[in-house]
């Protein structure tokens, strides 16, 4: 059997365990297995994983929030007692800690970042980014079970039906919190960077930290998430948690918009994955014309306000 | 206080990546190795820190073969204590998590450090595995470390945002920017270094859990295509039309 965790939030599915569905549904019908879904909380999430092709959910209601310590107890059980020969998680921050514990936990193969797949003679094998983006190795696991986390943004999450799921609730024993949750500091509204389809990132050049309006205007107008270069971050002008490279953020957003931004190697490696790349510099010389799908060289104060207002002639 | 950080090593990111004609084996040639920069300016230098407020020790270990020495030394340069280093070539994650586990099961180290990844994968798995092997509560991509007899603060990153979680000792934690400030070793280091112990130990027996089956290069860029500056339609229609963002 093949066991998908469902991240969710309010009633809401998070898109990268949607997108591990896509590969969960691909290997079941490759293996002639069926592809449940594991959902902790109380939502109700039926209908809609009904949609995404889901068998069966396997549901621990829960009025708490589990802690990452719990989750991996409850993984691992619920591996263990279903069977499970595959326990494919979405690629969050929860997903990056747990689902190594629980490769230990049930004695499983893990293989995390998955971007792609394909069945030879008989067998998965999966294709994740390695070298900082600069190549792919394709792997595949020997133990009898695995544990496979999906990189965002690398599998589709369209519905592929219409019919509700059944849920089943499981019993599981939830020991008690080792780790206790005194805070959460959530910066509100945006979609997280790692999950983002859009991005729009500056760096340097934008000169001072005042200047940073137009980027978020056309992020707005775009739907992007914002991110910057490290330089930036490291003396403040933005956020540390927007420093996207090498020692940032990795990230694979549909579209990269790179604006006043170099292009050095340490910031390429972690937004060369990037379906398509857009950047704006005016030197004509910038690194970052090599990577770049499409091209504006030119001075950023002055095109972006006038695609800022061209954007929003379009959108009113 | 006892601590230990793992350290690994990593091209240095200027490398050229390629691979021999099989395309299941990395060329070493000319690559220039570095100290994985998450576990240099981040878990070791927090761990320093510690130490030098509540006393102890720091140990370092790696898991790799002889040509890893030289960024263990750096190791000691910043200022750890003694080295370890298990003499065997890593497997796969789950064998250099067994290698670590081995020789830390039993040490009553307080806190086990570890980069949040290796930059020349992005795999995140090391640590985790550890925890699961020590069976220690995991911290992962930590920001934040504070103790206070035997219970850590920690803030970790999380989706959005941060959150402060509190945990009793021993664990193992993985650090991510912010942790500490990156530490420069100064040429009293670089001299003590080598006169700190550096332990060659023996690995144990561990099967992998996954094979290579080969690796690929991206294929190469097509050619970008460059928009006048004035051209603010076109830049519009391609956002539009050919991005489908609008
Ligand atoms: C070990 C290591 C790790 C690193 N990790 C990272 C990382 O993770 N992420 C990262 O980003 N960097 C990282 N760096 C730093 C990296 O090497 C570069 O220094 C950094 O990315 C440069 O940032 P930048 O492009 O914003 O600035 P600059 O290199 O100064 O570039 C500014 C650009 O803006 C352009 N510009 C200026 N004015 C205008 C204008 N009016 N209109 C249009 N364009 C304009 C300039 O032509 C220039 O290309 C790392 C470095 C090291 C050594
Ligand atoms: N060969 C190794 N020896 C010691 N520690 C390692 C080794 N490989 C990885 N680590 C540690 O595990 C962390 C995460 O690495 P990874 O799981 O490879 O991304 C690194 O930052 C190191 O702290």
């Amino acid at each position: 059997m093949i066991l998908v965790y469902i991240e969710h939030k309010a009633g809401q599915v998070k898109k990268v365990s949607l997108e591990a569905l896509n590969l969960a549904r691909q290997m079941a019908s490759s293996e002639g297995t069926s592809c449940k879904a594991f959902v902790v909380g109380n939502d109700s999430l039926s209908v809609e994983l009904g949609n995404y092709g889901v068998d069966e959910i396997l549901k621990l209601p829960s009025a708490d929030h589990l802690s990452q310590d719990q989750m991996v107890e409850v993984c691992s059980q619920i591996m263990a007692s279903n069977n499970v020969k595959y326990f494919i998680l979405g690629l969050s921050t929860l997903a990056r800690s747990i689902a190594g514990q629980i490769s230990i936990k049930t004695q499983s193969a893990m293989i995390s970042g998955i971007t792609g797949f394909r069945y030879d003679a008989g067998k998965g094998i999966y294709r994740k980014s390695v070298f900082s983006g600069k190549a792919f190795a394709d792997i595949s696991s020997t133990t009898k079970s695995s544990v496979l986390t999906v990189t965002a943004n690398c599998f589709s999450a369209e519905p592929v039906g219409s019919q509700k799921a059944n849920e089943t609730i499981v019993e599981l024993s939830i020991p008690a919190a080792k780790i206790k949750i005194i805070e959460t500091k959530l910066v509100q509204g945006k979609t997280p960077l790692t999950e983002a389809a859009v991005v729009v990132s500056a760096g340097r050049g934008m000169k001072d930290p005042s200047n940073w309006g137009m980027i978020e205007e056309l992020a707005d107008l775009l739907g992007a998430t914002t991110a910057c270069s490290r330089p930036v971050a490291d003396v403040g002008w933005r956020p540390h948690h927007e420093h996207v490279g090498q020692t940032g953020i990795a990230i694979r957003p549909n579209v990269y918009i790179a604006i006043g931004i170099s292009g050095a190697i340490q910031h390429l490696a972690g937004v060369n994955n990037s379906r398509k790349i857009i950047v704006i510099n005016k030197d004509p010389e910038a690194p970052f014309f090599k990577a770049a799908d499409y091209g504006v060289c030119g001075d950023l104060f002055e095109i972006i306000p006038k695609l800022n207002e061209a954007l929003k002639r379009l959108k009113s | 206080m006892k601590l230990l950080v793992c350290i690994s090593k990593t091209p240095d990111t200027t490398s050229k990546i390629s691979f021999d004609s099989t395309g299941t084996k990395f060329n070493e040639e000319g690559i220039q190795y570095i100290l994985n920069p998450y576990d240099e300016w981040y878990a070791l230098v927090r761990a320093i820190e510690l130490k030098e407020k509540f006393g102890g020790e720091v140990h370092v270990i790696h898991v790799g073969g002889s040509s890893s020495d030289m960024v263990i030394r750096k190791a000691l340069a910043i200022g750890a204590d003694a080295a370890f280093r298990v003499d065997i070539d890593p497997k796969d994650s789950f064998h250099t998590a067994t290698q670590i586990a081995n020789f830390a099961k039993a040490k009553d180290y307080q806190v086990v450090l570890l980069g949040k990844e290796t930059i020349d994968h992005n795999a995140s798995e090391v640590g985790p595995m550890l925890a699961a092997i020590l069976d220690l509560p995991f911290l992962s991509y930590a920001n934040k470390l504070e103790i206070n007899d035997s219970t850590a603060t920690v803030q970790i990153e999380v989706e959005g945002g941060v959150e402060v979680v509190e945990v009793q000792l021993p664990i193992v934690l993985s650090a991510a920017k912010g942790l500490a400030e990156q530490r420069i070793p100064n040429m009293k280091g670089i001299m003590d270094a080598k006169k700190k112990p550096l332990e060659i130990l023996q690995a144990v027996e561990c099967e992998s859990r996954i094979q290579l089956v080969n690796y690929i290069l991206p294929p190469a860029k097509t050619q970008v295509e460059m928009v006048a500056p004035e051209n603010i339609d076109r830049l519009v229609s391609i956002l539009r039309d050919e991005l489908k963002l609008i």
